[in-house]
């Protein structure tokens, strides 16, 4: 049976990974390709690059950094952050991308999920989508979670998978940072209309956190995290393994 | 030296570092005179069956291929790639292949149970079902990273390794020279390149 999988996400600007991270042993802590070694060889399942970059200049250099981090780095890797049109799926799949994950330009051009698709296939085409509870509504928000769009979080979802979205990304902005668990209602809402994979994000403090995720929600596919992996408030290999204690399949 | 078969499907970025990591010397080429000097060739491919097939057969590399393999050289199929080296696909239609290994590929939509997703997608178990020398330096139940919505069925006499997904898929496969991977070794981490190890030392 396919396992459940781990993602840490590093946020990459101007070709470093930002915040940095408290790992001991590396000699840069924000060079991303150490990070990615390190993090592929502790037993993560995929990675998540966001380029967070504005300039022209970031953006190119962060392509040679996908480049470097693909050409030694041997999973997953999904690439985000500035993907507006199809160009920039091409961009970052000749860098060594495996999938692309869209998120303000899918709401700017609705056209875009459903071209990717056609032009790569399903499996490369990562929905990523901010949501917020606005009147006890769950809203889709953009520009990085400042801008309620006013669209209606799961019908947008829904639409975006029927366009070809092969996989989903859900960042509760609600349970962000609070690393008070993952957003389990709003995880609830979508795997119950979406049959692609979905990653829960946003809100996860400690282990226990992964444990109640994926016990109470068996159809989440997988759980993204940043700060908590990179500060080692939790750590991969415990994290696994405590998983497979609880029954649920991971990949050791 | 490694030849990777380059006839416009698919991303051979990673497949390629793989190879170069193992320290083995890689062209990735559309070229038949540059591609015979291969010691073993690789068959990549990602997206729809037809479409890979019939840029195989309008370029000849698919004839090329054939010829190499039937001469004994060492091929490896990978993910579409291993699917293009059976009989035919039912994939959309049905479409003919480079029928090097018998068998037929098929949706696993309606054989699985509905309750598990399609595409088959993630890290999975590999259970051996026989002895492949692309197992020299991996262990039964290692994991493996597979996409993909159809497989090879009815191939008895080349399946060597499967994977539990509400039924048992066709993960690998070897018969003589020919090999083949579902999933992708370049996406499988260290078990992933050991397995291609293990094909440079056919």
């Amino acid at each position: 049976m396919i396992t459940k999988r781990i993602i840490p996400c590093l946020d990459v600007k101007n070709g470093r990974v930002v915040k940095g991270t408290n790992f001991q042993g590396l000699s840069d802590v924000n060079s991303p390709v150490e990070l990615a070694r390190l993090y592929s060889d502790c037993g993560a399942d995929e990675l998540v690059f966001y380029d967070i970059t504005a300039s022209f200049e970031g953006r190119k250099l962060f392509t040679d950094i996908l480049t470097e981090v693909a050409s030694q780095i041997f999973i997953p890797l999904t690439v985000g952050g500035g993907i507006n049109t199809l160009e920039d799926f091409d961009r970052v799949l000749k860098a060594g991308a495996d999938k692309v994950s869209v998120n303000s330009g899918a709401i700017r051009n609705p056209d875009l999920v459903r071209e990717a698709a056609q032009r790569y296939g399903d499996q490369c085409v990562v929905l990523s989508v901010d949501v917020k509870r606005v009147d006890g509504f769950f809203r889709v928000f953009s520009k990085g979670g400042r801008e309620n769009t006013g669209m209606e979080a799961i019908d947008w979802i829904c639409r975006c998978v029927a366009n070809g979205a092969g996989e989903v990304v859900v960042n509760s902005i609600d349970t962000d940072g609070v690393k008070g668990g993952f957003d389990l209602p709003l995880l609830e809402a979508v795997s119950n209309r979406v049959d692609v994979p979905v990653i829960a994000s946003g809100g996860a403090g400690c282990i226990e956190d992964f444990i109640t995720l994926f016990k109470t929600l068996p159809k989440v596919d997988a759980g993204l995290a940043a700060s908590i992996f990179h500060f080692g408030t939790v750590k991969i290999p415990e994290l696994k393994s405590v998983l497979r204690e609880n029954d649920i399949f991971v990949r050791l | 030296m490694v030849g990777i078969i380059d006839y416009g499907v698919g991303n051979l970025f990673s497949l390629g570092c793989a190879f170069q990591r193992l320290g083995e010397e890689v062209v990735v080429s559309d070229d038949p005179q540059i591609l015979s000097k291969a010691d073993r060739l690789v068959l990549p491919g990602v997206g729809a069956f037809a479409d890979a097939a019939e840029k195989l057969q309008k370029t000849g590399l698919g004839d090329f291929l054939k010829t190499q393999a039937q001469a004994g050289k060492p091929v490896m199929g990978i993910c579409l790639g291993m699917q293009l080296l059976f009989e035919k696909s039912f994939e959309y239609g049905e479409h003919p292949g480079l029928s090097l290994l018998k068998g037929s590929v098929v949706s696993m939509a309606g054989v699985i149970p509905e309750s598990l997703k399609v595409p088959h997608m993630g890290w999975n178990k590999l259970e051996f079902t026989k002895n492949s020398r692309l197992f020299t330096h991996i262990s039964q139940g290692d994991y493996v990273y597979f996409v993909h919505s159809y497989f090879a069925s009815d191939c008895p006499d080349s399946v060597c390794a499967v994977s539990e997904y509400g039924e048992k898929l066709t993960a690998a496969v070897e018969k003589g020279n020919i090999y083949g991977c579902q999933f992708h070794p370049e996406k499988s981490g260290q078990v992933g390149l050991n397995i291609l190890k293990a094909f440079c030392e056919v």
